[in-house]
């Protein structure tokens, strides 16, 4: 799922310093089970920014509203309604959530609530780690279905560094050493073979060099 | 003699290692390197070691290439991407530099510019292969050079890694990415880097030992609890602690350390991380002098 994070209160409030009536849009996908900008959170944010500016002695009027997924259009147009009566809008949705707002409410500003931080997994309750960086190119076949483009600090392709100690990562000691997981996953599934081939540098033309990715599918285009 | 040819003659080869300066005053490096002149066989430069900015490897290269050092010159993967580095490859041959060292590199979050974008465009081991492809003509793309490099090239191990196994397999790969001589980490266990190199004597390839100067018991314990592979033992620990010359125990535990293992690699390479005033009385000791 992606995994986001909500941004502090002090940097929401300076966002929306000028601003008197606020729509804050939660999204029920991805930022709702990872408790970021769910319809709880929706309630939790618009009263801490009620609070906060009575504090400042400024006036707010907040209006909450939560759908099943800010990234698809059919879903946005819910807002249709509810947009115009208001000045600002805050996404508690990921990036692509509050861009989908822009785009269907251009006279409006859309501000972004949350940070979104990265496509992860919940490892227990309250803990969530990377395990995807979208490369565009999955090698898990040859890594025994552990990421290296996501779970080793430098990213390589062909066995560690030689920084971790003791299995944790050179930069971090709460950080599994990736390369010291796929060394003990490919053992146990016998294929240490994997180790010994040398795998190429990334076609970056085709993964992750910048230029904005786009799938065209027209076996499904209407 | 060129590095290449040392080793193919079956010399001992002696490096050390030095670091630029942090700006443009080269004047402290160059004194360093001037009082390893016929000491050792070659200078090392490290490429922004520990993820530290400063004056660039490839250009405190040149430098003491024009004062006639033989120099091996460290590229990492850390800050370049795949055309950079293959430039500066290319740049260092058309300087006269051959010997390259080819790091993966500490992560930027290590150094002095913890925001600084980590690129690793390439790991070592493509970046080995690439070198190698450079030297045959062609770049990464298949595009056909001008004159290709003329390159020596080398790598790291880790002879006291653990687990052991996924390093011997990267220096498997290293080797038949183009790799032809190692620089390993600091040697303490003797008795490991004995096995190390006995179990890739196959490979054909030129190990230097890496000795670091021990400075104090601290630095030791310190060594002990942050570096991979690094595992001083105790009586070598104690006897750095309760030397009242500090300077002289450490040219004692290195001698102590190079005389045991010297028939198990074709050359020493320093790293004295300052303490490089005391690598010709080791290399004396040792009956090495050039």
């Amino acid at each position: 799922m992606i995994v986001g994070e909500r941004k502090p209160i002090k940097e929401i409030l300076e966002m929306i310093d000028k601003f008197e009536k606020v729509l804050v849009v939660g999204c029920g996908t991805c930022v709702a089970v990872c408790f970021a900008g769910g319809e709880k959170q929706v309630k939790v944010l618009s009263s801490a920014l009620r609070i906060a500016r009575k504090i400042q002695g400024k006036n707010v009027i907040i209006s909450e509203f939560t759908i099943e997924r800010q990234c698809e259009k059919e879903f946005v147009e819910e807002l249709k309604e509810l947009v115009p009566k208001h000045d600002v809008i805050i996404s508690l949705a990921c990036g692509i959530g509050a861009q989908t707002l822009t785009e269907n409410f251009p006279e409006k500003i859309t501000l972004p609530g949350l940070n979104t931080t990265f496509i992860g997994a919940p490892l227990e309750h309250g803990i969530w780690a990377e395990r995807c960086r979208s490369c565009g190119d999955c090698i898990l076949d040859l890594t025994g279905g552990i990421c290296p483009i996501a779970r080793c600090s430098k990213s390589l392709l062909n066995g560690p560094c030689g920084g971790s100690k003791n299995g944790k990562c050179e930069v971090d000691q709460e950080i599994d050493c990736a390369w010291q997981l796929i060394y003990k996953r490919l053992k146990q599934i016998e294929r240490i073979d994997l180790l010994s081939e040398i795998i190429p540098p990334r076609e970056r033309s085709k993964t992750d060099n910048g230029i904005p990715r786009k799938i065209v599918r027209e076996d499904l285009m209407i | 003699m060129s590095l290449r040819e040392l080793f193919e003659k079956r010399k001992f080869v002696l490096t050390a290692e030095i670091e630029p300066p942090k700006g443009t005053d080269v004047s402290k490096f160059l004194e360093t390197a001037e009082s390893l002149k016929g000491k050792v066989d070659g200078i090392n430069v490290t490429d922004q070691q520990s993820a530290v900015m400063r004056l660039g490897s490839l250009a405190a290269c040149h430098l003491l290439r024009d004062k006639g050092f033989e120099v091996i010159y460290q590229i990492t993967c850390r800050d370049r991407n795949r055309i950079a580095l293959q430039s500066d490859l290319l740049s260092a041959a058309v300087l006269g530099i051959e010997n390259v060292l080819i790091l993966t590199g500490d992560h930027p979050c290590l150094g002095d510019h913890p925001d600084a974008k980590a690129v690793f465009d390439l790991d070592s081991v493509q970046l080995l292969k690439v070198a190698k492809s450079l030297g045959e003509g062609h770049d990464i793309a298949g595009n056909e050079l001008k004159k290709a490099p003329k390159l020596f090239l080398g790598a790291a191990l880790n002879p006291c890694a653990d687990p052991l196994e996924p390093e011997f397999i990267k220096t498997e790969k290293k080797v038949k990415a183009g790799a032809s001589f190692f620089q390993t980490q600091a040697v303490y266990d003797t008795e490991r880097f004995k096995q190390f190199t006995e179990n890739i004597k196959h490979l054909n390839v030129f190990i230097m030992a890496g000795i670091v100067l021990l400075k104090s018991a601290k630095m030791a314990r310190y060594m002990n609890e942050k570096i991979a592979g690094v595992n001083i033992p105790d009586p070598i620990i104690e006897r750095i602690e309760k030397a009242d010359d500090k300077r002289k125990e450490s040219i004692e535990i290195s001698v102590s350390i190079i005389k045991e293992i010297q028939k198990f690699c074709h050359g020493i390479h320093f790293m004295a991380l300052g303490w490089e005033e005391l690598i010709p009385e080791i290399i004396t000791r040792l009956n090495l002098t050039k």
